[in-house]
């Protein structure tokens, strides 16, 4: 069985009284160690899905089983221990916090953990090292590029060593060369350290860095490619 | 870094919203620890042992006066040394701002029962030998450019003229000064015997207080006690304290003071609780998308809003505290010119831990809407925006 597995999902909104089917009964299942790239247009449900296998959001039917765990049902403070785990997530816009230095930025989710606070320092040193970062760490998001704020916000995703990574547009707003590096370091996350990846794209060039490349449209994966 | 330095670079996100709030919460607080220790002063006694000056005034209230007749049997008393008396005049010198006291005396005796008021022998002798004559301390002379000569008029309002006149006029015949320091109690001094005679008949013979000086301060309790039981069953009873006592009894009997310090103190903690609730709503507004990325991290519904409640606890606290600190500071540099006035005036330690309390208490209170907002947030719709 895949590391992620859902059976039946749908997710439906209720705008007023408008009702909006955004996933409609969809299956997906995904092995561990796979890079899997999701494409399709704008409002198709791709967030929405990385939303609920991150744990962020629970569907209106189906069943979300991801790195062992079903998630449907779990209570909000169940969801983010477990998130706080199992998934490392990396953004469109970093959403770094600008008031903290990249090393402080990096070491927020080990403040989950049981580590003491020079263990703390040393994993956040290990995890900008390993994005190419290491001589930044005092550095604030304001004082960094798009791209080596996004190389922190991926240090921040993999510094407790969660099986999963789930990456919305990470390279959206980056230029070519930028986006490629970010791609690398994926690819090389994937392929040297096994996290599982599940990345939303618009970019078919970013997709040839993915191991397979899924399409959502109207509420279903309607094609895949090898 | 641990949950508490990411509370404090919280706080410092916009230095100058936060130190602003800082500074209005710890203004708060050294205008609680000043008022509350006045309050407090006025509300405690003073202890009657070790003085050598009494002050006996009216039992139950300043406007009772006393009969100058008390006097000789006050002199009679075991332990009494000395005694004179002075009358409070009220009255005005050309403007209601212009604000000293003023009282009539009897000049040689009042001069040698303050004995920290020096006066030139011949101008003393000038004061005792005209019936109009008045005497200044300097710093009042010099402030309202008096000279020797100089006829001072002042218009009545307490006491009035047989004559049907409330204008007072007095020859200025000298200035005197005050040993070591200044006494605002020091006032416009005038013959006891022209007053006396001036005012309308019925008043007569009514003054406001007896001082009394004792031959032992170390009886000064029990003197006080035995003045006060001679005159106990009379029509006249007194009350015999320190001056210091006397003066605060004065105070308190003007104005209700733990009643206008407490209306102020609510209406400037009413301030501070609008302005910091204001401060701490627009942070949270904010910063809606990075407690949205803490949630995202993992951090617990309870954590994120714990984190905001501390937030706000933090900075109350902390301007507490410097305000109380403050508050000390300044209650030790002016507590010596209190002194004539309240006795002792220092920082107890109930408005210190109280001020602490109620600095807590502020930063729960203002802090909760924003925690209970924090904790409420959903991941998803604010990452949506
Ligand atoms: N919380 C919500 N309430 C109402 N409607 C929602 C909500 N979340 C998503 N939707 C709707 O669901 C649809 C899919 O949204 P989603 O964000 O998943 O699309 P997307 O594929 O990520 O698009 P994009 O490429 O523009 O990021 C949209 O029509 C959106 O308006
Ligand atoms: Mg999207």
């Amino acid at each position: 069985m895949g590391i992620i597995q859902l059976n039946q999902v749908s997710r439906h909104f209720t705008k007023g009284r408008q009702k909006v089917e955004v996933l409609n009964d969809l299956d997906l299942e995904i092995e561990e160690g796979d890079f899997l790239a999701l494409m399709g247009p704008s409002g198709s449900g791709k967030t929405t899905l990385l939303n609920l296998i991150g744990g962020l959001d629970q569907p209106t039917a189906g069943s979300v089983e991801v790195a062992g765990r079903q998630l449907v049902g779990l209570s909000s403070r169940k969801l983010a221990q477990w998130r706080s785990r199992n998934i490392g997530f990396i953004f469109q816009f970093y959403n770094l916090l600008p008031i903290l230095s990249a090393r402080r930025n990096v070491e927020l989710p080990l403040l989950l953990t049981r580590l003491g606070g020079r263990q703390r320092r040393r994993n956040a040193d290990v995890a900008l090292a390993i994005v190419g970062l290491g001589d930044r760490a005092g550095h604030k998001p304001g004082e960094l590029s798009g791209g080596q704020q996004q190389r922190v916000a991926i240090a921040r995703a993999i510094v407790a060593d969660p099986r999963i990574l789930v990456c919305d547009e990470p390279t959206g707003d980056l230029d070519r060369e930028t986006a490629d590096e970010i791609l690398d370091l994926l690819e090389l996350l994937n392929r040297e350290h096994g996290k599982t990846i599940i990345m939303v794209t618009h970019d078919p060039k970013a997709a040839t860095h993915a191991r397979r490349t899924l399409y959502l449209d109207k509420g279903s994966l309607v094609r895949e490619a090898a | 870094m641990n949950s508490f330095s990411l509370i404090w670079s919280n706080l410092f996100r916009r230095r100058v919203r936060t130190f602003l709030t800082l500074f209005s919460i710890i203004a708060a607080f050294l205008l609680f620890g000043l008022l509350r220790s006045v309050a407090d002063a006025f509300d405690s006694g003073v202890e009657v042992a070790g003085v050598d000056r009494l002050t006996v005034s009216p039992k139950y209230s300043i406007i009772d006066g006393l009969p100058v007749s008390h006097m000789s049997q006050i002199l009679a008393t075991p332990g009494v040394a000395g005694v004179t008396h002075s009358t409070w005049f009220g009255g005005t010198y050309q403007s209601t701002a212009n604000f000293f006291p003023k009282f009539p005396v009897e000049p040689r005796a009042y001069f040698e029962m303050f004995d920290e008021y020096i006066i030139d022998p011949a101008q003393l002798d000038e004061f005792e030998r005209i019936r109009t004559a008045a005497v200044a301390p300097a710093d009042l002379a010099e402030e309202y450019g008096w000279q020797v000569g100089d006829r001072i008029p002042i218009e009545g309002d307490i006491w009035l003229r047989e004559d049907g006149s409330r204008r007072w006029e007095f020859e200025l015949v000298g200035i005197y000064r005050i040993r070591d320091d200044e006494n605002m109690f020091a006032g416009f001094l005038f013959n006891y015997d022209y007053f006396d005679e001036a005012r309308i008949p019925e008043t007569e013979g009514i003054i406001s207080n007896f001082s009394v000086r004792v031959s032992d301060p170390d009886e000064a309790a029990e003197v006080s006690a035995r003045i006060d039981a001679q005159f106990e069953n009379s029509i006249n009873p007194t009350r015999t304290a320190t001056e210091a006592e006397a003066n605060r009894q004065f105070a308190a009997q003007v104005g209700d003071i733990g009643l206008i310090m407490n209306s102020i103190l609510s209406a400037v903690f009413f301030t501070i609780l609008l302005l910091t609730g204001n401060t701490m709503a627009q942070a949270l507004r904010e910063r809606v998308p990075e407690l949205a990325v803490l949630k995202t991290l993992g951090f617990t519904d309870r954590r994120v809003a714990l984190l905001v409640l501390l937030e706000s606890v933090l900075l109350c606290g902390i301007g507490g505290a410097l305000g109380i600190a403050l508050a000390t500071l300044v209650l030790g540099a002016i507590a010596p010119d209190l002194a004539a006035f309240l006795g002792q005036v220092e920082m107890s330690a109930m408005t210190t831990f109280g001020g602490l309390g109620i600095a807590v208490l502020l930063g729960i209170v203002v802090g909760l809407n924003p925690a209970l907002s924090a904790r409420r947030l959903q991941v998803v719709e604010a990452l949506r925006r």
